[in-house]
């Protein structure tokens, strides 16, 4: 049977978060609470890959220092939290606001500049808050600070590892259901065409820089968020949040799942970090495994395996 | 005498050694359709990229509608009415010809921080660039992506996008570049029916488009701007048929 073209991208997204939702079920009648941890995380990296999708894939942007957000988000949460701040919505609110300020700077400097030089000067900033992190002795340095406790919200317990996981999970979705409007929008469409033919767009009176700028606070932000659930979730903060190969996994993880697709991301999370918790029990030189899936893969699907689940639209 | 609409007064334009605008004073009034012409490598499309905001000039003063625009960014330029076509197609290729015309539309409607609406359903952006295909006579291409356009259609889809943007000033950079001779006299008929309505700066080797068309002709070679007059005078013109004419007859 044919599934129409434009039933299998909706299927699917509804499998996938479908299979999300069911982890919680499998990990509590199987006794295996390791699965919930291991997919809370997933979903919060799948988080911050969406988050660069919306830079990468749909304003051409290639920012190789998004861990710098994962580490601003946690960080906030985690100062918070050693100050004695036990509100969670103030932890997160101030993450995000943080995030936000932060992604303002580096993009206004960063977008001054295109190509291979953006690449460098967003690797810079992020590798400038890595040391950052581990020069803060007050707030453990290179040993990273541990969180107390991960507090609530209202009537959600976030300690308990089930209200965590469906809070994510929700914040997931509905980070996905934004992101598909704002490309959407007239200033996704701005971003967009900005991307493919920035002379043309420049002739059309659309001034490329505001809307880029933009769009990576937009992402900034979110991926502050992400910092802050994982910060919550491990309940510890270090500066290897902002390692720069963290941030290259971001890449791989958009690039693996479809670049300007929104849903693929997410995949690219599950599969890259799924196959790799499952080759590291097989060996230590899991790499060695999954760098030739990778090179398949981007050489084999356009659009990464969301252009290969959900039909590749632009044939 | 009326305010010209376009004012290029003494503008200077050096690439290392080579001065690609000499001095170029050149007016357009409005509804005017002024034709510059000149050998290969006479400054043409530097002219062009000077008044659409692409290139800054070294010195002199561009004035557009009574605004000093020397120096100001292209985007701004665009909206202010002023908007122009690429000699080399330069398109949106992965959009339909109708999503490129749409773009335009939602750029002259002001800012685009528009972040919940879908942009490809909105009837106000539809319409109208469905207006501006039929208008180009892209009406029935609409749904195809513009790296699937004939050659022809790319170009009539340059104006296309020109003219979406409500100009006072188009700016055309050889417009019938590439083109065959069904091509191009399809080209020459919608320039045609745009005159009166809109100013035009029109740079074209062809020169009966060029007669055809203009109604005023200035000569550019090597940077300056030699003649510049009504076409019988500047095709009468001695040293023009010397440095230009003469050559291409």
């Amino acid at each position: 049977m044919r599934v129409s073209a434009i039933d299998r991208p909706r299927i699917a997204v509804f499998a996938l978060f479908g299979l999300l939702a069911l982890v919680p079920v499998y990990s509590g009648l199987f006794d295996q609470p390791f699965y919930l941890t291991l997919f809370a995380r997933v979903m919060i990296f799948a988080l911050a890959a969406v988050s660069l999708d919306l830079v990468l894939g749909f304003g051409g942007m290639v920012s190789f220092g998004h861990a710098a957000y994962l580490g601003v988000g946690a960080y906030a949460v985690g100062i918070l939290a050693y100050h004695g701040v036990d509100s969670v919505p103030i932890r997160w609110g101030v993450a995000i606001l943080a995030s936000a300020a932060v992604a303002l700077f580096i993009g206004a400097v960063s977008l001054r500049t295109s190509g291979m030089y953006f690449i460098m000067i967003t690797l810079a900033f992020a590798q400038m808050l890595f040391y950052l992190a581990v020069s803060l002795k007050a707030y453990g340095g290179d040993d990273g600070l541990p969180i107390a406790r991960r507090g609530t919200i209202g009537p959600i317990d976030l300690n308990n590892g089930t209200q965590l996981y469906y809070l994510i999970l929700i914040l997931l979705a509905a980070t996905l259901t934004l992101a598909h409007r704002v490309v959407g929008s007239r200033f996704g469409r701005a971003l967009e065409g900005a991307k493919w033919n920035e002379r043309r767009a420049i002739a059309l009176g659309i001034a490329p820089y505001r809307y880029r700028l933009v769009a990576f606070v937009i992402s900034g932000t979110v991926c502050g968020l992400a910092g802050a659930l994982l910060a919550t979730l491990t309940s510890f903060v270090s500066p290897s949040y902002m390692a720069w190969t963290r941030s290259g996994e971001v890449i791989v993880m958009v690039v693996l799942g479809g670049m300007a697709t929104l849903t693929g991301p997410i995949i690219g999370a599950v599969v890259l970090l799924v196959l790799e918790e499952i080759l590291a029990t097989l060996t230590i030189h899991w790499m060695l495994i999954l760098g030739p899936i990778l090179i398949l893969v981007v050489l084999f699907a356009r659009r990464g395996l969301w252009g290969w689940i959900a039909g590749d639209r632009h044939g | 005498m009326v305010e010209p609409l376009l004012t290029v007064a003494g503008v200077i334009k050096r690439f290392g050694g080579i001065a690609a605008s000499d001095g170029v004073d050149l007016a357009i009034a409005a509804g005017e359709c002024h034709a510059v012409i000149g050998p290969n490598g006479a400054g043409k499309t530097t002219l062009i990229a000077e008044i659409s905001g692409e290139l800054l000039p070294d010195a002199g003063r561009i004035v557009f509608d009574g605004a000093d625009i020397t120096h100001g960014p292209a985007p701004r330029r665009a909206r202010a009415g002023l908007a122009r076509s690429f000699q080399v197609t330069c398109l949106i290729p992965s959009f339909t010809a109708l999503e490129n015309a749409m773009l335009a539309i939602q750029a002259r409607q002001g800012h685009s921080f528009r972040f919940w609406r879908a942009a490809r359903a909105d009837p106000s952006l539809k319409e109208p660039a469905m207006e501006v295909l039929a208008r180009v006579g892209l009406g029935g291409r609409a749904k195809v992506p513009v790296g699937a356009l004939a050659h022809g259609e790319q170009r009539a889809l340059e104006i296309g996008l020109a003219l979406a943007l409500e100009p006072r000033l188009l700016l055309l950079d050889e417009p019938m570049a590439g083109m065959g001779p069904v091509d191009a006299a399809r080209m020459i008929e919608l320039l045609d029916g745009l005159k009166g309505s809109v100013a035009m700066l029109l740079v074209e080797h062809d020169m009966d488009a060029v007669f055809r068309l203009a109604d005023r002709i200035s000569v550019l070679v090597y940077g300056k701007v030699i003649a510049s007059g009504r076409p019988e005078e500047v095709r009468a013109d001695a040293e023009v048929k010397r440095a230009y004419l003469g050559e291409a007859a």
